[in-house]
């Protein structure tokens, strides 16, 4: 009877053991079956008398002192700053004021779906930060995530959203390389286990029209409809935004957010 | 007839080891949840596609709760081999293979919650089980110390709530509370009451999610679970004084039950912080080994009502 009972035990032990094993590969994973593409799908490069969006990010008050990263954990991530200090990027003043890293997009007023770009966006894994911040991408697109170290990391993201798969990914190797794509619209946190300070956010629109603010503060949307919209700017810590636009066609409409301390 | 043990002094020196160790390995595990780094290593059962990956970041905990899950493994099994020969209570031998089924259980537990990136309720079944391998590990060194291996004068008790019951109560009620703490803990939920001892600046807050629910349910049951222990508590030292073998865990358990309410207060003033957070989970355990052991040596001194205190007295020998 014993017998019986740790041949069983031993079995389900076993099966799942191989299950883990076959768990493992990640060749293509994160996002649920991408969906075909429309057959009234609209390439943003075709729009007639497209209008612009863009602007800038203002940051309003005393720039917070950065956090700086103690990086100790792993002996490696501190020679590849060479004994530099490395500051969190969870809020970003650039030295003209404005604020880094915000992601801008469209909220409403479109009624097309657009085609899928086929370009594969870039998720870098470098001196134990992600490169870039954060990042913005359509739906169905392909979002790679390569390890540039000589470390290991994990990258960690857990959707929240219907059609998006949380994912847990072992890079262990530099060159390493792992594809994903998401079904919808979400901002995704992405983080790494093995060292805890490293965060990154995956913008996703159903839409071509988004930004993430630069160095200077500044973005741009383009190849837009002429139309009245909705624009939001997103940033991680403080509460998102919106403003109402109304662009013609071939014009430009300027706007600006502030984020305060 | 039932043959009766011998004491094996190095057996039970060995068991009391592994004891030791899985209760190294409930703070190796508690410590991996404290730290975040339950998904630092994503596959399983290799890590990273090794054996042995750099012990870094979170890698440390994660890997390192892996190792001396492995080696507590291997200790089980060979305490079970060890008893499978030497052992000539039946009953005995059975819970040590019992031990080696639940550990590996358990590593399949562990496998599950990385494999499927922590859902709520295999991690709670993960941290309940650790509790209940670590009490069959804490009964093995028990049954085979000399204490119990004596022979004892089974003296019957009258009642209801006899000793032997108030206790098992009070250790069920243990568990319990530590199946709710896992709950908190793996929904996310240790702060869903930021304050201490009040909830968000009330006795009684509004209950708007799950997760304050849980948290208040714990709070309940530390309570709860402090009056069972203050009970028996008072049954041993007024009833049963002249027993040691009870007098000092009834002892230790009102003490560590006064020191677990402090290390919980003292997770929520500290945000969750490690130290305090993994040193309430170590906590909670030995209340429940402590509670354990006070239960079957109750149950060893004592008969329930008289028709089957013989065959008890023969299935104990």
């Amino acid at each position: 009877m014993h017998k019986k009972a740790i041949t069983a035990s031993l079995a389900v032990f076993a099966a799942v053991a191989v299950a883990a094993c076959g768990g493992g590969d990640t060749s293509t994973a994160g996002g649920g079956t991408p969906a075909p593409a429309a057959a009234d799908a609209v390439d943003p490069a075709s729009i007639a008398d497209p209008a612009t969006i863009s602007g800038t990010i203002n940051f309003v008050g005393d720039a917070p002192e950065g956090q700086v990263l103690q990086m100790a954990a792993d002996p490696y991530c501190l020679t590849a700053h060479a004994g530099t200090e490395v500051v969190s990027q969870r809020v970003v003043v650039n030295d003209n004021g404005t604020l880094r890293y915000v992601f801008v997009y469209v909220k409403e007023g479109l009624d097309q779906t657009f085609t899928t770009p086929a370009d594969t966006i870039e998720l870098s894994q470098e001196g134990c930060m992600y490169a870039p911040h954060m990042i913005g991408l359509q739906t169905n697109q392909t979002l790679s995530v390569i390890n540039n170290d000589e470390a290991l990391h994990n990258i960690n993201a857990r959707p929240t959203e219907a059609g998006n798969n949380p994912f847990n990914f072992a890079q262990p190797i530099k060159g390493m390389t792992n594809d994903v794509s998401f079904a919808s619209a979400e901002i995704i946190p992405v983080k790494c286990d093995v060292h805890p300070w490293m965060q990154a956010y995956i913008g996703v629109t159903n839409h071509p029209y988004f930004a993430v603010s630069s160095a200077d503060g500044s973005f741009t949307i383009n190849n837009l409809p002429a139309g009245d919209y909705v624009v939001a700017a997103w940033h991680e810590t403080m509460d998102e935004q919106t403003q109402n636009v109304t662009v013609g066609a071939n014009a430009t409409a300027e706007i600006s957010f502030d984020f305060g301390s | 007839m039932s043959e009766t043990a011998a004491y094996n002094a190095w057996l039970h020196r060995y068991a009391m080891l592994t004891a030791f160790c899985t209760f190294l390995l409930v703070i190796a595990g508690g410590l991996v949840t404290s730290t975040g780094s339950g998904l630092a290593v994503p596959d399983w059962p290799l890590s990273y596609g090794m054996f042995f990956p750099p012990m870094v970041g979170g890698i440390l905990y994660e890997h390192g709760h892996r190792m001396i899950a492995g080696a507590v493994g291997i200790m089980t099994m060979l305490l079970a081999a060890w008893m499978w020969r030497s052992e000539p209570r039946r009953w005995a031998r059975r819970l040590a293979a019992a031990a080696v089924l639940v550990v590996l259980a358990q590593a399949g537990l562990g496998g599950l919650t990385v494999i499927f990136l922590l859902p709520t309720a295999i991690s709670v079944a993960h941290a309940g089980l650790a509790m209940g391998f670590f009490s069959i590990t804490c009964a093995l060194a028990l049954v085979t110390s000399s204490s119990w291996i004596g022979s004892v004068e089974r003296q019957p008790l009258e009642g209801s709530m006899a000793l032997p019951r108030l206790a098992a109560t009070a250790t069920l009620a243990v568990y319990a509370q530590i199946l709710l703490g896992a709950m908190v803990r793996h929904t996310g939920s240790g702060l869903a009451c930021p304050d201490f001892p009040l909830c968000n600046g009330q006795v009684i807050p509004p209950i708007d999610s799950i997760g304050v629910a849980l948290h208040l349910m714990h709070r309940l049951g530390a309570v709860a679970v402090a009056c069972m222990v203050i009970w028996v508590y008072r049954r041993v030292l007024g009833s049963h004084a002249t027993v040691p073998g009870l007098v000092v865990p009834a002892t230790m358990a009102l003490t560590l039950v006064a020191v677990q309410l402090l290390l919980g207060a003292l997770t929520v003033w500290n945000a969750l912080a490690v130290e305090p957070t993994t040193a309430h989970v170590g906590g909670g355990a030995l209340l429940l080994i402590t509670m354990l052991t006070l239960t079957l040596r109750a149950h060893r001194q004592y008969s329930v009502p008289a028709a089957s205190a013989s065959a008890e007295r023969e299935a104990l020998a």
